[in-house]
């Protein structure tokens, strides 16, 4: 407890908690749907994509925040494109865009600053990266998020299960991939700078995965997905306080041993309801 | 009886070629309407036009005004990703009942109770808040009919429905489909398995992008093309 009084006392660690588990939440329950429709490395190709688009915008001196959400909003478009046209084959185009935009940052920040602590903290995440306005707009993103959950949960269930079906009864899918790939290019772009764009993609898989070992609901996959999220990035940001390491890595990791529990739980369960019988 | 959809010279295509040429046929109220052909014959594009997902680009596509109202319960092929989704089966066929909801975000009761009479119709209800990625085959495609019943339960559009399931299934599922048949339910349905549909079905439809026989199982056994398609005769080898 005077742990977490301790922290709340920095400012820039109280925006870092709510930014930071709004994102995470986002990412949550966006990544229930996209993992369920094996979109799981988009959000991967998206961060490496925010990556690049950040540092040529830092490089030649744009708006980085703007530039960057527009970018890769972009490329989520494009990648769900290719994803619904079956024959191009998603993964390879994926990585392969993955590749070329870390190549362009890369190349574009070491033409003008040269590679200094920012790329590394664009790389692997930095805590001191909320500022106000990311707050903000954390919580705009995160109201649509919830919002859309809320309201149209039975037709994300529906798209989500089968978009075949949800199309011939008269769903609207596009419509509902085309917002699912906005919101998780912000929520990415937004996560992106405290997590790092190599671990950002964590937040959107993780969750749900986890949640998945142990529930057999949809309902209770997306209620338990977001519970996770908010759990393990408290616990990934105290513990990071407290060892001084690396916050978007603590999370990283703070997530994979939450995964381990449920897994273990799952296992437990089944040992038990097989005596039983 | 009366003709649910009727097509009179009609053409399905995408941008630049037609999947269906020239159709021209009638699926009438308590019809077991098969649809035979070999892969890229333009079945599933037929089934498209006849959910409206496609405009046909020739032709006249007539739907009755019932069936307007009540709408087509469809089954679609299983895609993998379904295998390990994590859903009850309650939860998946409360999903058919999505067309009638509109806007509204939540399911009311009545629809609750329609999503059970499906369950109970199928025999399912015991796997209610099973999940669905640990049934079997038959299970699961059981649970995919009720939805598509509580989508609509005056037609039913099986797309290659028993694609995956084992031998006992199938003839599981050829047992159910007669009996909803029986019960009034229009069935219309894609496949492969032309030797069991023949006992079954009131109409055959054979299509080769046009259509190759249109009439009763009973014709079309010794028609040219039901004979090929039959594997009886030495016509077998030929490519179609």
């Amino acid at each position: 407890m005077r742990l977490i009084m301790e922290m709340l006392s920095y400012p820039f660690l109280v925006r870092a908690f709510v930014g930071g588990i709004l994102v995470s939440l986002c990412a949550a329950l966006l990544g229930v749907s996209l993992v369920l429709k094996r979109y799981s490395m988009i959000g991967d190709g998206l961060s490496h994509v925010s990556f690049g688009a950040l540092s040529v915008a830092m490089a030649v001196g744009w708006a980085p925040l703007p530039v960057s959400i527009l970018v890769v909003v972009l490329a989520a478009f494009f990648l769900l494109r290719i994803t619904e046209n079956s024959k191009v084959k998603s993964d390879g185009a994926i990585a392969m865009i993955s590749a070329v935009s870390l190549a362009a940052g890369i190349v574009a920040t070491s033409l003008t600053t040269g590679m200094t602590t920012d790329v590394s903290s664009y790389m692997f995440g930095s805590i001191l990266a909320m500022t106000p306005a990311d707050v903000k707009l954390s919580a705009g993103l995160s109201a649509v998020v919830l919002g859309l959950f809320l309201f149209c949960y039975n037709k994300i269930f529906a798209v989500t299960f089968d978009e075949n079906f949800a199309r011939a009864t008269g769903v609207n899918v596009s419509l509902y991939n085309i917002l699912t790939a906005v919101l998780t290019a912000v929520t990415i772009v937004l996560g992106m700078r405290m997590m790092g764009a190599m671990l950002i993609s964590s937040l959107t898989i993780f969750p749900a995965l986890t949640s998945m070992r142990l529930f057999k609901s949809f309902k209770g996959v997306v209620l338990s997905s977001g519970l996770v999220a908010v759990a393990c990035f408290c616990v990934g940001m105290a513990g990071s306080y407290r060892f001084s390491t690396p916050a978007g890595a603590s999370v990283v990791l703070v997530n994979m041993g939450a995964f381990g529990i449920f897994w273990l739980a799952a296992k437990i369960r089944e040992v038990w309801y097989g005596r039983k019988k | 009886m009366s003709a649910l959809i009727t097509c009179s010279h009609v053409d399905f295509g995408y941008e630049n070629h037609d999947a269906v040429v020239d159709l021209t046929m009638e699926v009438e109220e308590g019809d077991y309407f098969c649809v035979v052909g070999v892969n890229g014959s333009g079945k599933s594009t037929l089934v498209k036009g006849l959910l409206g997902l496609l405009k046909p680009t020739k032709g006249t596509l007539a739907v009755s005004e019932e069936l307007k109202k009540t709408g087509i319960g469809y089954l679609p092929q299983q895609t993998a990703a379904q295998k390990d989704f994590p859903a009850t089966v309650n939860e998946v066929v409360l999903s058919g009942a999505l067309s009638r909801r509109g806007n509204r975000p939540f399911y009311s009761r009545r629809e609750k109770e329609m999503a059970l009479e499906a369950m109970e119709k199928l025999g399912i209800q015991d796997l209610k808040g099973r999940c669905y990625r640990e049934l079997s085959g038959g299970q699961q495609q059981r649970t995919l009919i009720a939805r598509a019943l509580c989508a609509a339960r005056k037609m039913l559009i099986l797309d290659e429905p028993i694609t995956g399931l084992d031998p006992s299934a199938i003839q599981d599922f050829y047992g159910l489909t007669r009996r909803l048949n029986q019960e009034g339910v229009t069935i219309f349905m894609v496949t492969h398995d032309v030797a069991n549909v023949v006992g079954q079905a009131t109409k055959i439809l054979h299509l080769r992008q046009r259509p190759l026989f249109f009439g009763t199982p009973q014709e079309y056994v010794s028609t040219p093309a039901g004979q090929e398609f039959l594997g009886g005769g030495r016509q077998t080898r030929k490519r179609f």
